[in-house]
C-alpha cells in the first residue's frame, strides 16, 4: 500500500541545515497497521507530512498503492489517503459547525449525498445526530478528534495517516478512541500509518513497527518481537525501559542520544 | 410582562441557547443571539448603535421628517438664529439648517456606505491573496500597499479628485481608494496567522485549492476584525468626505453635504455660530457614535474571546 | 516561630472545597478535599477536570480572586493558610513552598539570562551579594546535572532544550530552600526518557534537604513508580489515597477503570476496556 525508499529531508541551507529524516524506508502491506514510534525531533512526524502531500521538499521515493508520488498531490490522491491529527482543538475549523467541516471535503470531490453521508459516518464514531450541528467549543477533546476521524473518513480513503492521534486526550478517553480506531479498520479494511512517541499506544494499535531516532529508523520489528523483548538497537531498548515507569538503577544508565549538552541546541 | 409572554421568551432563549442544535439555521442563529446578548452589556455600544439607527432612519425618511426644502433660498429670512420656526436657524441663503441636515444625512450615509462597500473587499482581497501565497505575489501586493499607505489620507484624496474633478461620486472614489490599504494590512496580518494552522492543513489534505481555502475558511476569520475597522474607519471616512467638501472638492453647492455647509459657515463664525456649529455638531455625533459601535463590535467579535 | 516535631505533618488539608463563581451558577471544583503529607513524595493524579491542578494552586493560594475556598484546616508547617493575608503569603511562596509547572518555555522570562533569573530568585529571599547569588545560582546548576554551569547561565530560555529548561526552572524554585515543592505536570511536555533523568534530579534534591514533593500529573503510571503515596482524583474529589506500591491492586472502581484502561504492550488484545463512568462517584 504505501513504500518509502531513502526518504530523505533537510530543513534549512548551509551550516543551519538540520537533517529531519535520513533515508528513511519502509513498506506498509494492505491492510496492514504500521507504527512510527520516536521521540520529538526524531523525524516521524515529518514523514508524515511528506506522505500526506504536506511538505512538498523532500528527496526519495513514495509510492502509494503501486503509483510513484510526486511533490504535488491531486484530488484523486487524497480520496485515497487522509491524515488526522494530533491537536483535536486546531484541527477543526473555529467558525464551521460539525456539518459544514464534513460536507466540505463532500463538495471538494463532488461527491453527492451529503445528508445521507454525513448522518452515517458520524453514526460510525459514535456522535449521535445532536452533535450535528455544533461548533468545535461547543464538544470536548474526545468529540473533537471523532469529528476529526469522521472527516477523515468520509471520502472512503484507503490509507490513513494518524499523527499521534490521542497524545492530547485523557487515559479514558485515549482507550475509546483506540477502540474506535482498530473498529474503523475492521470494517473496512483500512491501512494505517501511526506515528507516536508513546510505544504502548503503538505496540497496541500495530504489528509492524519503525523506531526513529534524530532522523534514522533506528529498528524495525514486529510486535511479537516487541514483547519478547527481542530488540536489537540499544535506543530501542531504552525506549522500551523508558515506558515501564521510574526505575532509579535504570535511569542512571541511561545513556544519552540526544546531542551532548555542552553545546547549546535550538530544539 | 404576563406568564405566557414570559414563558414564550424563556422557550425563545433556550432554542437560541441549546446544546443540541437541530439545524444549521438554528445553530448560526444561536451563534449570533450569544454574541448580540455579549453586545447588550456595552451601554456605550448601545448609545452608538441608537445613533447610528437614528441616522440611518433620519436618512431614509428625510422628505417626511424635515420641515423644509433644504434647497428652497429664502434671501429675506438668511441668517436667522435658532428659533421655533427654524430649529437650526437659516443659512447665509435663507435655507433652514436643520432640514439642510437631516437630507445631508442621507449623503454621509451614501460616502460612508460605499466607500466601505469598495474599500473594503479590495483591501480583504489583496490582503488574503497576499497573506496566502507569499513569495513575490505578497512583495508586490505590498510594495502597492506601501505606496498608498505612504501618503496622508486627504492629501491623496485631494489629488484624486483634483484630477477626477470635484463631486461626490469621484470625492467618493478618492476616498475609497486611500482607506483599502490598512485593510489589506490587516487581511494580510491575519492571514499569515491563519495559514500555518492545523485546520488549514486538515482542508488542504482534503484536497481544497487556495482559492477555496482563501474564500471559504481564511477569509471568515479575518472578517471580525475587518468589520471592527470599517466601523472606527468611518468617522475618519465621514471627516474626510467633510474635509473635501469643506475644500469645496466633494459635494458641489447647492447639496446639504456637512463638510460643505462647515465650509460656507466660516466666514459666518462670529455673528452667526449656528451655521458652522450644527453640521459641525453633527459630524461630531456620528463620528462619535461609529467610534463607540465599533468599540463594541470589537468586543463582540474578537475570535479570542470566543473560548 | 511554630514548632515542629516530627510526627506533625508537614501539610494538613481538611476539607477544602473551592467554587467558581460563573454567568450560569456557581461551579464547585473542588469537593472535601482531605489529605495529610509529611517530608515524602506525594502524586496527585486525575484526568483533565479532576481538580488536581487546583488543589496544588489551592496551597499556596494561586487563585483567582473570584474563587469562593472554604475549609476546615489548611495548615502549612504549623502556618494557617486558610487565613493567612497577602503579605504573609508572600512570605510563604517561593521561600517555603515553590512551584514547578508544565512547560518551562512558557515560566522562564525570555529576555533574560537563565543564570540572572535564577540569581534573582536568590536575591529575593535572601539578603546577598551579587556575587554570593552567582555563586549560588552555579552550586544549583550543578546540583541539577548541567554539565557547564558556568556556560548555561549565560544562555537566554529560547537557546535550551525542553530538558535543559526544566531543570533550571527547578534549580530557580529551589535554591530558595523551599521546604515544600508543588510540581504541576513537570515533565509532561518532555520526551520520555529526558522525562525520568529529569525526575531522577528531583528524587536526588528532595531526599538530599529533606523535601516534600507533590507531584500532579495525568500519568498513572509514572507517578506509582516514583512517589511513596499517590491520591487519585475525579471530578474534583479525591477517590482513593493509597499507597504506590499497592496502587495496582487498588480495588476502588475508579483507579481500576484507569488503570484497565492503559494500552499494555506485554498484552495482546484487540480493543482496550473503557471506563465506565458511575454517577456514584461524584456524590458526596
Amino acid at each position: 500500500m504505501l513504500e518509502i525508499e531513502n526518504l530523505n529531508v533537510i530543513f534549512g541551507t548551509g551550516e543551519h541545515a538540520i537533517r529531519a529524516v535520513n533515508n528513511a524506508s519502509f513498506f506498509i502491506k494492505t491492510g496492514d497497521s504500521f507504527g512510527l514510534v520516536g521521540e520529538s525531533g526524531s523525524g516521524k512526524s515529518t514523514i508524515l507530512t511528506c506522505v500526506s502531500g504536506l511538505n512538498r521538499i523532500w528527496s526519495g521515493q513514495i509510492r502509494v498503492n503501486g503509483k510513484i508520488q510526486d511533490y504535488k498531490r491531486n484530488r484523486q490522491f487524497f480520496s485515497q489517503v487522509q491524515i488526522v491529527f494530533q491537536d483535536p482543538y486546531g484541527s477543526l475549523h473555529p467558525r464551521f459547525t460539525v456539518d459544514q467541516t464534513l460536507k466540505e471535503p463532500l463538495i471538494i470531490h463532488k461527491m453527492g449525498d451529503y445528508n445521507q453521508r454525513i448522518s452515517r459516518v458520524l453514526e460510525e464514531v459514535g456522535l449521535g445526530n445532536q452533535f450535528r450541528f455544533r461548533f468545535p467549543h461547543q464538544l470536548s477533546g474526545g468529540q473533537r478528534q471523532r469529528v476529526a476521524i469522521a472527516r477523515a473518513l468520509i471520502l472512503e480513503p484507503k490509507l490513513l495517516l494518524l499523527d499521534e492521534p490521542t497524545s492530547a486526550l485523557d487515559v479514558s478517553i485515549q482507550a475509546e478512541v483506540l477502540n474506535l480506531l482498530k473498529q474503523v479498520q475492521y470494517e473496512r479494511n483500512l491501512t494505517y500509518l501511526l506515528v507516536s512517541h508513546n510505544l504502548a499506544v503503538v505496540s497496541h494499535m500495530c504489528n509492524d513497527i519503525a523506531v526513529m531516532n534524530r532522523g534514522c529508523i533506528v529498528e524495525k520489528l514486529n510486535k511479537k518481537q516487541l514483547q519478547h523483548e527481542d530488540l536489537s538497537h540499544s535506543y530501542t531498548k531504552q525506549l522500551l525501559t523508558a515506558s515501564k515507569g521510574f526505575d532509579r538503577q535504570i535511569i542512571d544508565a541511561f545513556k544519552d542520544f540526544d546531542m551532548d549538552e555542552s553545546e547549546s541546541n535550538l530544539v | 410582562m404576563s406568564y405566557g409572554v414570559k414563558q414564550k421568551y424563556h422557550a425563545m432563549q433556550a432554542w437560541f441557547l441549546t446544546d443540541t442544535p437541530a439545524s444549521a439555521f438554528q445553530a448560526k442563529a444561536g451563534h449570533v443571539y450569544t454574541r448580540l446578548l455579549v453586545f447588550k452589556s456595552n451601554q456605550l455600544a448601545i448609545l452608538g448603535l441608537l445613533i447610528v439607527v437614528m441616522l440611518l432612519v433620519t436618512a431614509l425618511f428625510a422628505p417626511l421628517i424635515a420641515p423644509y426644502d433644504p434647497l428652497a433660498t429664502d434671501l429675506a429670512n438668511r441668517l436667522q438664529p435658532l428659533s421655533s420656526e427654524h430649529w437650526f436657524g437659516t443659512d447665509e441663503m435663507g435655507r433652514d439648517i436643520f432640514s439642510r441636515i437631516i437630507w445631508g444625512a442621507r449623503l454621509t450615509l451614501y460616502v460612508v456606505g460605499l466607500v466601505a462597500i469598495i474599500a473594503a473587499p479590495v483591501g480583504i482581497l489583496v490582503g488574503t491573496i497576499a497573506g496566502y501565497h507569499g513569495g513575490w505575489l505578497d512583495t508586490v501586493l505590498m510594495r502597492i500597499t506601501d505606496i498608498f499607505l505612504a501618503f496622508p489620507k486627504l492629501i491623496l484624496a485631494l489629488a484624486f479628485v483634483a484630477a477626477l474633478g470635484p463631486g461626490i461620486e469621484n470625492a467618493i472614489i478618492a476616498i475609497s481608494i486611500t482607506s483599502w490599504p490598512p485593510y489589506a494590512r490587516i487581511a494580510r496580518a491575519e492571514t499569515i496567522t491563519i495559514r500555518n494552522s492545523v485546520f488549514i492543513d486538515a482542508i488542504r489534505v482534503q484536497g481544497a485549492g487556495p482559492l477555496r481555502i482563501v474564500i471559504r475558511h481564511i477569509m471568515p476569520l479575518c472578517l471580525s476584525s475587518l468589520i471592527v475597522r470599517v466601523t472606527l474607519d468611518m468617522a475618519g471616512i465621514i471627516l474626510t468626505a467633510a474635509g473635501l467638501g469643506f475644500l469645496g472638492l466633494g459635494a458641489q453647492p447647492p447639496s446639504p453635504e456637512w463638510g460643505a455647509m462647515t465650509s460656507s459657515g466660516r466666514s459666518y463664525i462670529l455673528d452667526h455660530w449656528w451655521l458652522i456649529t450644527m453640521p459641525g455638531l453633527a459630524i461630531f455625533v456620528v463620528s462619535l457614535a461609529f467610534n463607540l459601535l465599533g468599540d463594541g463590535l470589537r468586543e463582540v467579535l474578537d475570535p479570542k474571546g470566543e473560548n | 516561630m511554630t514548632t515542629q516535631n516530627a510526627d506533625t505533618p508537614l501539610l494538613e488539608v481538611a476539607d477544602l472545597n473551592i467554587t467558581f463563581p460563573s454567568p450560569k451558577g456557581d461551579t464547585q471544583a473542588l469537593h472535601h478535599v482531605s489529605f495529610s503529607m509529611g517530608r515524602q513524595k506525594l502524586g496527585i493524579v486525575g484526568e483533565s477536570g479532576s481538580g488536581k491542578s487546583i488543589t496544588g494552586r489551592a496551597i499556596l493560594k494561586l487563585l483567582p480572586s473570584t474563587a469562593k475556598i472554604d475549609a476546615k484546616k489548611i495548615v502549612f508547617n504549623g502556618i494557617d493558610i486558610q487565613n493567612a493575608t497577602e503579605k504573609e503569603m508572600r512570605q510563604v511562596r517561593g521561600r517555603q513552598i515553590a512551584m514547578v509547572m508544565q512547560d518551562p518555555k512558557y515560566s522562564l522570562n525570555p529576555v533574560m539570562k537563565v543564570g540572572d533569573q535564577i540569581a534573582e530568585a536568590f536575591l529575593t529571599h535572601t539578603r546577598a551579594s551579587r556575587k554570593l547569588a552567582r555563586d549560588a545560582t552555579i552550586t544549583m546548576l550543578k546540583a541539577v546535572r548541567i554539565r557547564n554551569p558556568e556556560r548555561v547561565y549565560h544562555l537566554y530560555p529560547h537557546e535550551v532544550s525542553g530538558g535543559m529548561g526544566q531543570r533550571i526552572m527547578i534549580a530557580m524554585m529551589l535554591i530558595p530552600k523551599p521546604k515544600l515543592l508543588i510540581a504541576d505536570e513537570p515533565t509532561s511536555a518532555l520526551d520520555v526518557t529526558v522525562q525520568l533523568q529529569v525526575m531522577a534530579i528531583l528524587d536526588d534534591l528532595v531526599t538530599d534537604r529533606g523535601m516534600g514533593l507533590i507531584f500532579i500529573s495525568h500519568d498513572l503510571n509514572l507517578v506509582a513508580s516514583f512517589c511513596d503515596q499517590v491520591i487519585i482524583m475525579y471530578g474534583g474529589r479525591i477517590m482513593e489515597i493509597c499507597e504506590a506500591k499497592t496502587l495496582h491492586n487498588s480495588t476502588h472502581p475508579y483507579t481500576k477503570g484507569l488503570i484497565n484502561c492503559l494500552p499494555d504492550i506485554t498484552q495482546s488484545i484487540d480493543f482496550l476496556p473503557t471506563l465506565e463512568r458511575d454517577e456514584v462517584w461524584l456524590k458526596d
